[in-house]
């Protein structure tokens, strides 16, 4: 049976619980959209690839902003892992949505792709959504304790 | 062909996020955001199924969205996969056993429209 905490201990323990997955929401949303702008450029100057086979996206990694955004992808997806284990999936997956906004807007201003008003309308969609999501709890799953084997 | 990406990139988005969240639940929670928690959590990482069948997932997830973006803009190829929103909801719902009420769905639904919208 679990130990009863005194009140303002168990707040300072939710409190830091709740601040520490903030911070994870913060590096997966950053890195979430400096690794797909980053890929996204990369991509574009390699030119198009369709194929079944990996070995020709290989050639794609010889390109530096190909490169730069795969290194941050993966500590992006670390990241997102780390976060997972913390939080629900329903609730990362709206909060972490911030990152569709700051991709079109820095798409806009780093790749010169054109936002219409329709878009514009989707950005402050996505934007409610998010500050809905943040309304709830972040985790309302039983949580296991960290296992160091 | 960039609907059919798209369609491949949403069903493995989908099973990995779902894989994921199921092995690291499993795993136990990050306490703390040290690198030594990090290298902890990558070993761990490669022992367990439910993870390595997650980035299974996502690698064919990645490399169609790779082909999507050499063909069509960052703005089309990313919000494209906005209809996974609803079906991972879903899933972590009856599968994740996750308290899933109005707020959530109201979230998943307005990011999802918002993500379609982007995509025009």
């Amino acid at each position: 049976m679990p130990a009863i905490l005194p009140q303002p201990v168990a707040a300072n323990r939710r409190s830091s619980h709740a601040r520490k997955t903030q911070i994870l929401v913060l590096i997966v949303i950053i890195t979430n959209v400096l690794g797909n702008v980053s890929l996204s450029h990369g991509m574009k100057q390699v030119g198009p690839i369709i194929s079944a086979s990996p070995l020709d996206y290989l050639h794609a990694l010889e390109n530096p902003w190909t490169l730069l955004g795969i290194s941050v992808l993966i500590i992006w997806m670390l990241t997102d892992l780390a976060l997972l284990s913390r939080a629900d999936l329903s609730f990362v997956l709206p909060v972490t949505a911030s990152a569709y906004v700051l991709v079109a807007v820095s798409g806009h201003f780093l790749l010169h792709d054109r936002i219409s008003w329709i878009r514009w309308i989707g950005i402050v969609l996505i934007t409610a959504g998010v500050v809905l999501a943040e309304e709830t709890p972040d985790r309302t799953t039983q949580a296991q304790p960290e296992r160091i084997s | 062909m960039k609907w059919a990406l798209v369609a491949i990139i949403a069903i493995c988005n989908t099973l990995g996020d779902v894989m994921n969240t199921a092995g690291m639940k499993r795993q136990g929670e990050i306490g703390d955001l040290r690198p030594r928690s990090f290298g902890v959590m990558i070993k761990k990482i490669f022992r367990n199924p439910f993870v390595l069948g997650g980035f299974a997932a996502m690698a064919v997830s990645f490399f169609a969205l790779l082909s999507l973006l050499s063909i069509t803009t960052v703005s089309f190829a990313v919000p494209a996969t906005a209809i996974s929103y609803l079906l991972e909801t879903l899933l972590a719902k009856y599968v994740l056993k996750e308290d899933v009420r109005w707020r959530r769905w109201a979230a998943a639904t307005l990011v999802a429209c918002g993500v379609v919208l982007l995509s025009f």
